[in-house]
């Protein structure tokens, strides 16, 4: 008989499924062996050891055994539960963004420690950070970076001169910004003023926490929502749950007025 | 061709086993031809069972539990007290909480949570039906009783604030340690609801 495995890892619980009579499948992702699935076997019955260490959004420390294609959950730890996200709508909806964005960029078993650290960073300002809208820009741009998608915002991807200070257009086709002399080169390519430039650029470059001093106004901050998202959409070529969530929990906004706060 | 060798009529029937979740194509055939070769009328009570399930089964107009008669018995049942409402996710955790006999109001089943991460929203759920049924009703309490999950409590959540400015208390389920559990395993969110929830002896 083959001898089992056993391996540890601290991981982020990025998805679960209901499997079997009352076992999970879970999607971690873990920072030493990238994303990979697992089955947290009993997990729903409240009386289980894992239950509570093994729900959406948590970090724990699991101690996996090898399986043919799925590992087994021997044992979870809980490390952090970002608690606070589970009490409010509007940051849980942005951590489910963070986790389903992640998930899209990375396949199995592909280690990412640099994602791994900005996803547990992220879940932090999610369940922290006022500015909710920020912060999920500089998630946005910060992935795009590690993905290898990174924005072009210094010089015209049409004719390779530098970008002056004056309003732009963004090429989701081509990863960056056309100069107005060549937006002709991409019919589809958006608008950008001036000042969303200089923001996305201030956000690519600096730490948050000198970042998330910035005070942006709710139209600028739409605009820069409307650039990334645009782009996100273009690589992954489909549609994200989350932010189909969020936008019909604003439409809900206009209904039922003073409900949410921090939804932008 | 194995498949071919099969009848269609045997094959149709391991395809539509096939379709339930948690039964791939070896569980669906094993089924089937345990079905075939039968001799105590199982497939055929497992025929009528079916049609009449599919026949005689609604969903109460009021609490929306799956029902045989409108509206459902625990609607129509006098002895319950009216102004008690326990707003469930699902038909089965309606049967849960009966089980416990710790509960004698009214259900209502929203059928589903709401979900960010699988893009659920209140609109695909037995939500405005939920607020009118509060706002038309004499209810003095609505207790929140989803799963303790996250799509559990972002429900919660979302009710509690589509129902804050109706005149009715609400409350949601307590979380606390489960019967046999151990303190050494229970995770740091539970462990301090069920201190902050502790009560006086």
């Amino acid at each position: 008989m083959p001898r089992e495995r056993t391996f540890r890892t601290e991981a982020i619980v990025l998805r679960r499924s209901d499997f079997g009579e009352s076992d999970r499948l879970l999607t971690l992702f873990s920072k030493e062996f990238g994303k990979i699935r697992a089955v947290a076997k009993g997990a729903r019955k409240p009386q289980s050891r894992k239950t509570g260490h093994v729900e959406l959004f948590m970090c724990s420390r699991f101690l996996l055994a090898e399986g043919r294609d799925l590992h087994i959950v021997t044992q979870a730890e809980l490390v952090e539960a970002y608690a606070p996200l589970r009490a409010d709508l509007v940051r849980v909806t942005y951590a489910a963004y963070a986790c389903e964005l992640l998930d899209r960029f990375t396949t199995e078993n592909d280690r990412h420690s640099d994602m791994y650290d900005l996803l547990s960073q992220a879940l932090g300002w999610f369940a922290g950070e006022s500015d909710l809208l920020l912060a999920a820009r500089v998630y946005e741009l910060r992935l795009l970076n590690m993905a290898g998608y990174r924005p072009q915002l210094h010089e015209c991807l049409h004719c390779r001169e530098p970008i002056q200070e004056q309003d732009q257009f963004f090429s989701v086709a081509l990863g960056g910004l056309l100069c107005p002399n060549c937006q002709a080169a991409d019919a589809r390519a958006l608008p950008l003023t001036a000042v969303a430039v200089k923001v996305l650029r201030y956000l690519q470059t600096r730490p948050w926490e000198v970042v998330k001093k910035l005070q942006l106004k709710r139209p600028l901050q739409h605009e820069l929502e409307n650039v990334l998202h645009h782009y996100l959409l273009y690589l992954l070529e489909r549609d994200l749950k989350s932010v189909d969530f969020l936008h019909r929990l604003r439409r809900e906004a206009n209904l039922f007025a003073g409900v949410w706060q921090n939804l932008g | 061709m194995a498949q071919n060798v099969l009848p269609r009529t045997v094959q149709r029937l391991i395809d539509t086993f096939a379709r339930l979740p948690g039964i791939g194509p070896k569980s669906a055939s094993r089924l089937t031809f345990y079905l075939l070769r039968d001799k105590d009328n199982l497939a055929l009570d497992l025929a009528a069972a079916l049609q009449e399930m599919k026949a005689n089964t609604r969903l109460c107009p009021v609490c929306f539990n799956i029902t045989e008669e409108e509206p459902c018995l625990i609607c129509r049942d006098e002895g319950r007290d009216a102004t008690l409402l326990c707003v469930v996710e699902e038909p089965l955790d309606v049967v849960a909480i009966e089980r416990s006999r710790a509960y004698n109001g009214r259900y209502h089943v929203l059928h589903g949570a709401i979900s960010p991460v699988e893009g659920i929203g209140p609109e695909d759920l037995k939500v405005a039906e939920l607020v009118r049924r509060v706002q038309q009703g004499n209810f003095r309490e609505i207790i929140l009783a989803t799963n303790p999950t996250l799509e559990g409590e972002s429900t919660s959540l979302y009710l509690q604030r589509r129902l804050m400015h109706e005149k009715v208390k609400i409350t949601r389920l307590a979380r606390g340690l489960p019967v046999g559990g151990d303190l050494e395993y229970t995770d740091e969110i539970t462990l301090s609801r069920a201190l902050e929830g502790r009560q006086e002896l």
